[in-house]
């Protein structure tokens, strides 16, 4: 391993800009001339758009333009759609209502936006924001996903009876109840996966430029993936044709899925900019984030998991309500499907899997993926039924687990996946040796002698990345393929540029992809330049989400450099005089086999360039070549993590005492990195298990809105974490790299919520489990406490 | 529009700022220094910590005026003749960020944090300490580590 190479933990080539306050987010682009835009939101859940009066507003000082939905109409923008089509088990398709970036008949949540103020500063525009008067009428709201369906909710779509978006199932229900029938123990819980609100710490952003000389539109925003927006917004959105359209996203400061999305805000800028004629800025603040980023999670599931007399795990099935939204975000129907009841057999061998999913509208903010995506539900589903199961049955937790693991592999799970390569015992194993788990009695009892409640849960959690086979997720209902595209440049002296169509958004790539490139051309780390984010610069790509960059993205790069070495070595046979077949690469070198002729990469990218060797009938000049790939299969990252929590029974409040994390990525190429990823996803998968509740009254109104009412992961409520790997490689990628980006996050909850019940010795409690929600099971169970 | 000034990174400066301007729209558009963020509306996150006469305060929690003949520090002045402060140096060789965004405010905290505490800090005290910054990308375990190593290197 060379010190920049695959494996080495280098120091971040990106980071000097970062630490010097000289990285380039959104906000901080500036274009001549520009203006800035206030949404004016509907402060109600729902409410009829009776009339909009800007004229007050068009005479405030600084105002520009007061704009609407009808003028959006009148243009003919269109409306923001959903791409990922998920029909119900009927075979009726999803109910997608109409969602225009600019409301005009009906506002659906509070937040969505009903008239735009764009003004020569900000303050201007939100001076005359609030002199738009809108007359609403207000009508009844439902915000809770239980109720939405129940007969008389107030009906938000009229494409949508019952608020109900589709009805889907997956896996054999017969063979299912059959196993249910015969089983020996069922274990059975309510849970609700609470509703989040992803918060990276960049709030969204968009700067739209109209060019009239040119009739092109350039936009400068907070996405995760810039080509997906522009071919949306061309293409569904019709804005202009997508070569008439340039996206940017320069650094994206977090995005967590947030910022996969085409939301209205981006649209409304591109439009405004042209029919001002001057660039739009917009900068969200945090409470609007709060209103119209699209949050996640937000399920209510009842799962049962039927056992043998010898405690073998024979079918599980899981009745789930996920709750959308007031409209339907970009790839919010796959979440609570594809990416949900498709790894419902975790990392073990259940024959009978059966999973019902309704989707159904509410009066809230959109709801698409947050990081681990549909993940973190189902490994909340599955782990904690084979905890409390062990718990019922009186078998050890882990060795529970353990009987019920997948050991072969290829496994064709019930549920469409097939996984390819483990070792769950051997992340098990390693995790209860890092966390002392013998220990553990001789622990509690010390906590016990202290006044304080004990407890210890397991997460052996897997998760599907390496988003994804673009036949596959067609046949599943996806309007994109899910594949990756690099672009490897070699300049005349030797120094490469390599344009890959991932999203860097704090992953590291710039390093990442730097070392990948160093250690196959055998260049300094120095030598290699990591552009991406640009549509005129980068010529299409699927971006970053669901764990895919190093196992797609970094595999596209992998063939691109096949095919730069490749013709590298028909520049060397010039040069060197030899035939072809024998000349061989390495360590930056490329020499004829036999002999002691040689010349450095950097030579022949020269002779590559100045083409005197050889003619351009012969070989074509230049060292540039590009690929795409199709991964073949998902990844299967997989791992086990073991929280151990006290908690003081007195106020309720938890501490968590230890992390021990163990997980199984494949080849890591930058440990530092990949740590840095597990210890953020873990924070946010805490963040969901003991402080982040999303709260909406029954009006629809949302109460945590602030960062004063949302209660964030604070670094003094969080460990420090014990992290270590093992490693199986996966087979589908020439890299071995499964995927380390949501791991956390979908591992950790789980963890910590068994924790949290076996110390309490009831599983009677739901996330978050803040200390009110613990001293109130405390006080409703109050058997276990007294035993101890 | 009155004109405010002050001394910003060493530099006298005049922009000019309404009375409702906050000390980090001054400093992001009158004086183009965005390495100044700002994550939130509530004084929470901490991504617009500068030093203000030595001290550290929230940018976005104050109106320029308020800082009118004050010496201001931002991120883009810590590091002197192209050497980087050795909490930046901290930071970097610790893995302390991820996005970046958040990372300025947590470096002005921290290099703070070290004038009042001392150069012998423990995770403790660092995590206390850091209750008015908000990080979403690292939980916090990196940061702590590089504010430790970075509070060792100030001494």
């Amino acid at each position: 391993m060379s010190a920049t190479g695959i494996g080495a933990a280098v120091r971040r080539k990106e980071d000097h800009r970062f630490v010097t306050g000289k990285g380039q987010y959104t906000d901080d682009i500036n274009r001549p001339g520009q203006t800035y835009i206030y949404f004016v939101r509907s402060p109600h859940a729902h409410a009829k758009i009776k009339k909009i009066d800007g004229a007050e507003a068009k005479g405030m000082p600084g105002v520009v333009a007061v704009l609407t939905g009808a003028d959006l109409a009148a243009d003919k923008i269109g409306n923001l759609i959903c791409g990922w089509a998920i029909s119900s088990k009927d075979g009726s398709p999803m109910k997608m209502s109409a969602h225009p970036a600019i409301a005009s008949e009906k506002a659906n949540h509070v937040g969505d936006a009903v008239a735009v103020v764009i003004a020569e500063t900000l303050a201007q525009a939100k001076d005359a924001g609030e002199k738009v008067k809108i007359d609403y009428e207000v009508l009844p709201a439902v915000a809770d996903p239980a109720k939405a369906q129940a007969a008389g909710a107030p009906l938000i779509h009229d494409v949508a009876p019952n608020n109900t978006i589709y009805q889907w199932h997956l896996g054999d229900q017969k063979a299912t109840e059959a196993a249910f029938k015969s089983a020996n123990h069922v274990t059975k819980l309510d849970i609700v996966n609470n509703r989040l609100v992803p918060n990276a710490i960049e709030p969204r952003a968009a700067l739209a430029d109209y060019d009239s000389g040119n009739d092109t539109l350039t936009l400068w925003n907070t996405s995760q993936n810039p080509h997906v927006a522009r071919l949306v917004i061309a293409a569904f959105v019709g804005m202009a044709p997508e070569h008439k359209l340039r996206v940017i996203a320069p650094d994206v400061g977090g995005g967590f899925g947030s910022k996969i999305f085409i939301y209205p805000e981006e649209v409304v800028c591109l439009w405004a900019s042209r029919k001002v004629n001057r660039p739009v800025k917009w900068n969200s603040d945090r409470s609007e984030a709060f209103l119209t980023d699209a949050h996640g999670r937000d399920h209510v599931t009842h799962a049962e998991m039927a056992f043998d007399a010898e405690g073998r795990i024979t079918g599980l099935r899981a009745k789930t309500i996920a709750n959308l939204g007031a409209y339907m975000s970009t790839f919010s129907s796959s979440v609570p499907t594809y990416l949900y009841a498709t790894l419902l057999s975790g990392q073990y061998g259940i024959p009978n899997i059966y999973c019902e999913v309704d989707a159904v509208y509410t009066n809230t903010v959109p709801v698409d993926a947050y990081r681990g995506a549909g993940r973190p539900e189902a490994t909340f589903v599955v782990e904690r039924l084979v905890e409390a199961g062990a718990r019922e049955m009186s078998i050890d937790p882990a060795d529970l687990r353990k009987k019920n693991f997948i050991k072969t592999f290829p496994h064709q799970t019930p549920v469409i996946m097939a996984y390819d390569a483990g070792d769950y015992g051997a992340s098990l194993k390693k995790a209860q040796d890092l966390a002392d788990v013998k220990g553990f009695a001789k622990r509690k009892r010390d906590s016990a002698r202290n006044g304080k409640l004990r407890g210890m849960g397991y997460s052996t959690y897997i998760e599907a990345c390496g988003i994804a086979p673009s036949q596959a997720v067609g046949s599943l209902g996806a309007g994109v393929g899910l594949w990756e595209s690099a672009e490897v440049r070699v300049n005349p002296t030797g120094s490469v540029e390599v344009l890959t169509g991932s999203h860097s958004h704090g992953q590291g790539h710039e390093t990442t992809f730097a070392q990948l490139v160093s250690e196959r051309l055998g260049i300094p780390i120095e030598n290699v330049s990591i552009v991406h984010g640009d549509t005129d610069k980068v010529q299409f790509g699927m971006g970053t989400y669901g764990s895919r960059s190093g196992a797609v993205g970094m595999t596209a790069i992998v063939k691109a450099l096949d095919k730069v070495e490749a013709k590298a070595k028909k520049v060397a046979a010039f040069m060197l005089e030899a035939a072809e077949g024998d000349i061989e690469f390495k360590d930056g070198k490329f020499t004829v086999a036999g002999t002691d002729k040689a010349a450095a990469f950097g030579d022949v990218a020269l002779n590559a360039y100045i083409a005197h060797k050889f003619t351009g009938a012969e070989l074509e000049p230049g060292l540039k070549e590009g690929a795409f790939y199709d991964p073949t299969n998902f990844t299967f990252p997989a791992g086990c993590h073991i929280c151990e929590i006290e908690i003081d029974p007195a106020t309720g409040e938890s501490q968590i005492v230890a992390w021990t994390a163990v997980d199984d990525f494949g080849v890591v190429i930058n440990p530092m990195i990949v740590e840095g990823q597990v210890h953020g996803g873990i924070a946010q998968g805490v963040g969901q298990a003991l402080y982040e509740g999303t709260v909406y009254d029954k009006e629809g109104q949302l109460v945590t809105g602030s960062y004063m009412d949302y209660a964030m992961p604070r670094a003094d409520y969080l460990p420090s974490f014990k992290v270590d790997t093992t490693e199986t490689k996966c087979p589908s990628n020439p890299l071995g790299i499964k995927g380390c980006g949501e791991a956390g996050a979908i591992a950790a909850p789980a963890a910590v919520m068994n924790a949290i019940t076996d110390a309490l010795g009831t599983e009677d409690i739901a996330m978050p489990a803040t200390p009110a929600a613990v001293w109130r099971a405390i006080q409703k169970h109050p058997t276990r406490q007294a035993a101890e | 529009m009155p004109a405010v000034s002050m001394t910003v990174n060493g530099k006298a400066v005049t922009a000019d700022a309404d009375a409702r301007t906050l000390l980090v729209q001054y400093l992001r558009e009158g004086l183009r220094l965005t390495g100044t963020h700002v994550g939130c509306d509530t004084s929470q996150c901490g991504a617009c910590v500068v030093h203000m006469n030595g001290k550290a305060v929230k940018a976005c929690t104050m109106f320029a005026w308020q800082a009118e003949g004050a010496t201001i520090t931002t991120i883009e002045g810590l590091a002197q003749d192209g050497k980087l402060h050795p909490m930046q140096e901290a930071f970097r060789d610790n893995h302390g960020l991820q996005c970046g965004f958040c990372t300025p405010g947590m470096i002005m905290t921290a290099v703070d944090m070290v004038n009042r505490k001392g150069n012998a800090l423990d995770d403790k005290t660092i995590r206390h300490e850091l209750e008015g910054n908000i990080c979403r990308c690292t939980g916090y375990h990196n940061i702590v580590k590089s504010i430790a190593a970075g509070a060792k290197a100030m001494a």
